[in-house]
């Protein structure tokens, strides 16, 4: 195997308030490579977002070494595609010009991308709407392919389809997988639904807090597409929350409602 | 059909109170039962507006009012907004003339008149200035405010975006400031036009705080009301024009309507 994409090397983060330091990251150790879905699950105030934000740039000031394409990170850019836990659209934008953002729509080649994009993320016929007019999921997707259109190298998903019902969250994960497999963008997608890290990983890393640690790193060999109710898919489900039982119980009690 | 009755009903509740008011007042007035030199009834007042509408005096005197304060007030705002917007984005420069600026804001427009006459005497640039300092500082704090208030959410995303300083300032720290920066403009508005009155009654040849104040000398009340009137009616248009503006700019905005 080539050198990774994304390398990480005996990360520590720990953020230090007036009273008190919390150790957030603790050695964290992990390859990604080019083309790959990583899922990261563990309970809440385990430190994904922490991970997620130093690999996007977002977070410096940590230990250790994070490097992208071999270059250490310094600090955000469009190579690196964040999606938040909330769409974090521009609202006074209309969704073809949030997509474009800084780019112009009077180029005709940001146009056309745009409308492959818009078409990807299936919001045809809403390319003039404002974002008060989008639900929640579409809002989402608006900015999925905001970040499509710089062509990151990787994408950082934070619990994106958090704030989502179940059946505007499965819709979604569909939508992220068909645009995996067709652009084959590398992925780091946060959650804490157990369901939705084996449904969209191909490898899932399991995280434990205080300090945050990764306990387990499985590969998924479930053939894509995957359903849900398979028992070869409940059976991986039962080895991830397995590890989850070894996890100590008292942080795990909060995260266990997102199952 | 219906729509249209909808589109009226609003103007017409806007119009309940003025109608009794002058209802009250011509009734009482007709009946000797106020003193027609200190509330000249309301038909009487029209018939002056009418006469000085007809020799051109009102609109001669109105052309030279209005210029004056559309100049005041695109100067003193344009300034006001370009200060806001600076100090909203620099830390540095809120420092360095903030509490300057702060001082100024405070020193009341009479005493500042003083000065603004013992150096430009008492002509046209006198007054623009004293309407510009009145249109100053709405439009610069809630520019200022705006900018500053702009959501952190938003600004961590023009950081994903690679947005570098310009591209956040235009693209995301002003448009989100465009809600504060109208209000700035319709409070400016109001006192460029108070300020307006203020420079015109305190010594003037020409407009219509001057016509107000010849008017008093002679005993003319109903030309002082006529004067009253303009005022309050230009006012309330120049207001709408400025919200009929915004509710176009601000479609995309998400707040609650009442
Ligand atoms: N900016 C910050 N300042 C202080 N503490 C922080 C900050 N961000 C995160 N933390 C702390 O770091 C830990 C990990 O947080 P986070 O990465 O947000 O967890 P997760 O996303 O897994 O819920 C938590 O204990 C949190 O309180
Ligand atoms: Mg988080």
């Amino acid at each position: 195997m080539g050198a990774a994409l994304l390398e990480i090397r005996e990360l520590s983060k720990s953020f230090r308030t007036d009273s008190k330091t919390v150790q957030a990251l603790h050695h964290i150790e992990l390859d990604v490579q080019e083309g790959e879905f990583v899922t990261v699950i563990g309970p809440s105030g385990c430190g994904k977002s922490t991970l997620l934000r130093i690999v996007a740039g977002l977070d410096v000031g940590y230990e250790g070494q994070a490097t992208l394409d071999g270059r250490a990170i310094s600090g955000p850019g469009i190579d690196k595609g964040f999606i938040f836990q909330e769409p974090r659209l521009f609202p006074w934008l209309t969704v073809e010009k949030n997509i474009a953002a800084d780019l112009s729509l009077r180029n005709p080649e940001v146009k056309r991308r745009v409308g492959e994009l818009i078409e990807l993320v299936r919001l045809n016929g809403f390319e003039k709407a404002y974002p008060k007019e989008l639900s929640g999921g579409m809002a989402q997707r608006v900015s999925i392919a905001r970040a499509l259109l710089r062509n990151p190298r990787i994408l950082l998903l934070d619990e994106p389809f958090g704030a989502l019902d179940a059946f505007t969250r499965a819709h979604m994960q569909e939508v992220l997988l068909d645009i995996w497999r067709r652009n084959g963008t590398t992925m780091i997608f946060v959650t804490h639904d157990i369901d939705e890290a084996v449904f969209l990983g191909s490898r899932i890393v399991i995280l434990k807090p205080r300090p945050g640690e990764i306990r387990a790193k499985i590969g998924v060999d479930l053939p894509y597409p995957r359903k849900k109710a398979s028992a070869a898919f409940q059976d991986f489900r039962m080895r991830v929350l397995n590890e989850f039982e070894r996890i100590d119980e008292l942080s795990w009690g909060e995260a266990g409602a997102g199952i | 059909m219906s729509m249209r009755v909808v589109a009226v009903k609003p103007l017409l509740y806007g119009l309940i109170i003025p109608v009794l008011l002058l209802a009250t007042w011509q009734i009482l007035g007709a009946r000797g039962m106020i003193s027609p030199l200190l509330f000249p009834t309301p038909s009487r007042i029209y018939e002056d507006f009418h006469s000085m509408l007809v020799s051109g005096e009102l609109w001669t005197n109105l052309r030279i009012s209005l210029v004056r304060a559309l100049w005041g007030f695109l100067l003193g705002g344009g300034l006001g907004a370009l200060a806001g917007l600076l100090v909203g984005l620099f830390r540095q420069l809120e420092r360095a003339i903030d509490p300057s600026l702060q001082m100024i804001r405070m020193i009341p427009h009479l005493a500042v008149t003083a000065l603004f006459i013992l150096w430009f005497g008492i002509g046209e640039t006198s007054k623009v200035l004293l309407i510009a300092k009145g249109a100053f500082f709405p439009l610069y704090i809630n520019t200022f405010l705006g900018i500053r208030n702009a959501d952190n959410k938003l600004h961590e995303v023009s950081r994903v975006l690679g947005f570098g300083f310009f591209k956040r300032s235009f693209l995301m720290a002003l448009p989100s400031a465009l809600p504060n920066i109208f209000l700035g403009i319709r409070l400016s508005l109001g006192v460029a036009w108070l300020s307006l009155a203020v420079a015109e009654l305190l010594g003037s040849t020409e407009g219509i705080g001057y016509l107000m104040m010849d008017a008093r000398m002679l005993g003319r009340t109903s030309v002082v009301f006529v004067g009253i009137a303009i005022f309050a009616v230009i006012g309330k248009l120049s207001d709408s024009l400025v919200r009929g503006i915004e509710r176009r700019a601000l479609r995309w905005n998400d707040t609650y309507r009442g």
